[in-house]
């Protein structure tokens, strides 16, 4: 399939169709994954040596996390897409994704202050990494804020996917600016409880599930997001032709 | 069945807890939305189709 | 562009033109610190650097919606959209009109609020230089908002949450010139970070506040 072809689902009604057929596939995909993934990292795996039982917080604290990024990522590249080409299904594509990243966001964040507290002794400390979700958490929340309160569609489109943009520039600047804020320029993590520079095979594997699972969930909710935009916004066309008579 | 979580059982199980009622809640809130959207969506259309 | 930024400085100056008050409210928040922190000099010399910045940070965000709302209201701002002047050169000259009425009085009012926080004397210096290489931006970064939320009614709350992520660099890169320069360390890092981010803001900025205000008087 050349990259053309893929052009064609930015129209609504092939979109919904294709969606439509490949949904159901994928949601059982998603939840086959995140089954194994999690009941074998639950379940099967050892303790860490340093952490004892709470590295099991892994498998759901990184996948999320991870999610909580690229779902930006997402909404950037369809944000670009709608400035360039126009494509509708690209815009709502974007609105559909963001709640979906906002969740992943918050469970990483919960999952990080959780897993960190036997550790730190604290229910919350500024760690350069959680710092950086909870910013990320409130570019999710204005982003959405500003997708409700602006009835006409296509400014909604338009200003969010500017918002998108200019968003992803300063949270790439508040990235190196928190790092910075915490841990002075040159010094070392410490406090960074992201996976280690090694994760040992006996964790990595049910971890690559976990995150398979994850990503799969993500696209499931997104499609079925999406096609519930371009419903709405079928809806809301309709009824305005039948005032206009 | 139940691994051995040592101390730090609370710690674990809260985490994977608070996961997965937030996607169960997601997933939920999404599938309901839709359901009620496609509804209200056909209702529109069949009442444009008999105007129309 | 000269007429603008004179026509925007007299508006703030009348009457109910805001100008006074974001000092006025910079100067009740910098009364009410000590109210809920405590009056040890030590305590509050520690955090000062920080609170002057968040004072000056909340006070210039409290004043943003006046940027666009009046012209918005009245019909001027489409009027200055079929002007000659391109749009890029109208959001700036609004930020500056903005700076120029609300962050640059609260950097010359700094050294007085400084003096209630029990700021130690080797702050002064840096702290102002902070505010005044950091202000620019947050005016240019607060224009922003304000197009994006133009014409919204009840739009602050939703200016507020939009501009206060985008404020965190700005406000961490000063915050932190300010408490090296009470402790005598070296601030290098920091004002250049500072330096470059508002830069960065008011050549580049300018673009997206146009196209969002374009959008908006469509």
């Amino acid at each position: 399939m050349t990259l053309n072809r893929l052009w064609e689902y930015a129209n609504p009604k092939k979109f919904m169709e294709t969606t439509g057929r490949v949904l159901p596939t994928v949601s059982v995909l998603a939840a086959l994954c995140l089954v194994t993934g999690l009941v074998w990292g639950f379940f099967f795996t050892p303790d860490d040596y340093r952490q004892g039982a709470t590295v099991k917080i892994i498998y759901i604290h990184v996948p999320s996390a991870l999610m909580a990024i690229n779902a930006w990522l997402m909404m950037l590249v369809t944000s670009l897409i709608w400035i360039v080409r126009r494509h509708h299904v690209s815009a709502l594509a974007a609105r559909a994704a963001a709640p979906v990243g906002m969740v992943m966001t918050v469970i990483a964040l919960l999952t990080g202050a959780i897993w960190g507290q036997p550790m730190w002794g604290t229910w919350w400390a500024w760690d350069p990494r959680l710092t950086s979700f909870l910013i990320l958490f409130l570019f999710y929340l204005g982003y959405i804020a500003l997708w409700e309160a602006i009835e006409n569609d296509d400014t909604a489109a338009d200003l969010t996917s500017i918002l998108c943009l200019v968003g992803s520039v300063f949270a790439l600047l508040s990235r190196y600016a928190v790092n910075f804020w915490n841990q002075g320029l040159h010094q070392g993590a410490s406090l960074s409880l992201d996976k280690e520079e090694n994760v040992a095979d006996v964790f990595y594997y049910p971890l690559l599930v976990s995150i398979a699972g994850f990503v799969l969930l993500f696209v499931a909710l997104v499609l079925l997001r999406t096609r519930t935009e371009i419903r709405a916004r079928r809806m809301r066309a309709l009824l305005a032709r039948e005032r206009m008579g | 069945m139940m691994p051995d979580l040592g101390k730090y059982a609370e710690t674990v199980l809260s985490a994977y807890a608070v996961s997965l009622v937030l996607v169960v809640v997601l997933v939920w809130l999404s599938v309901r939305r839709g359901r009620k959207v496609k509804a209200e969506l056909e209702a529109v259309e069949k009442k444009v189709g008999k105007n129309g | 562009m000269i007429a603008l930024l004179l026509r925007d400085l007299r508006l703030a100056m009348r009457a109910g033109g805001g100008f006074g008050l974001g000092l006025a409210f910079f100067l009740i928040v910098v009364t009410l610190v000590p109210f809920g922190v405590g009056p040890q000099s030590g305590l509050l010399a520690t955090i000062a650097p920080g609170i002057l910045w968040l004072g000056a940070l909340l006070a210039c965000l409290l004043s943003l919606d006046r940027i666009f709302a009046l012209d918005w209201e009245d019909g001027s701002l489409d009027l200055l959209a079929t002007a000659p002047l391109p749009m890029e050169a109208v959001v700036s000259v609004k930020a500056l009109a903005h700076w120029l009425t609300t962050g640059l009085p609260l950097v010359l009012a700094t050294p007085v609020f400084g003096l209630l926080l029990s700021l130690p004397g080797a702050g002064y210096g840096p702290l102002l230089v902070s505010l005044l290489l950091g202000t620019p931006a947050l005016s240019v970064i607060g224009t922003f908002g304000a197009a994006l939320t133009v014409g919204l009614k009840r739009g602050g709350l939703l200016l507020s949450l939009l501009v206060l992520p985008l404020y965190v660099p700005t406000l961490i890169f000063g915050a932190e010139m300010a408490r090296r320069g009470v402790d005598g360390l070296d601030y290098t890092t920091p004002l250049l970070m500072l330096a470059g981010i508002t830069c960065g803001t008011i050549a580049l900025l300018p673009f997206a506040s146009a196209a969002v205000l374009k959008v908006n008087l469509r």
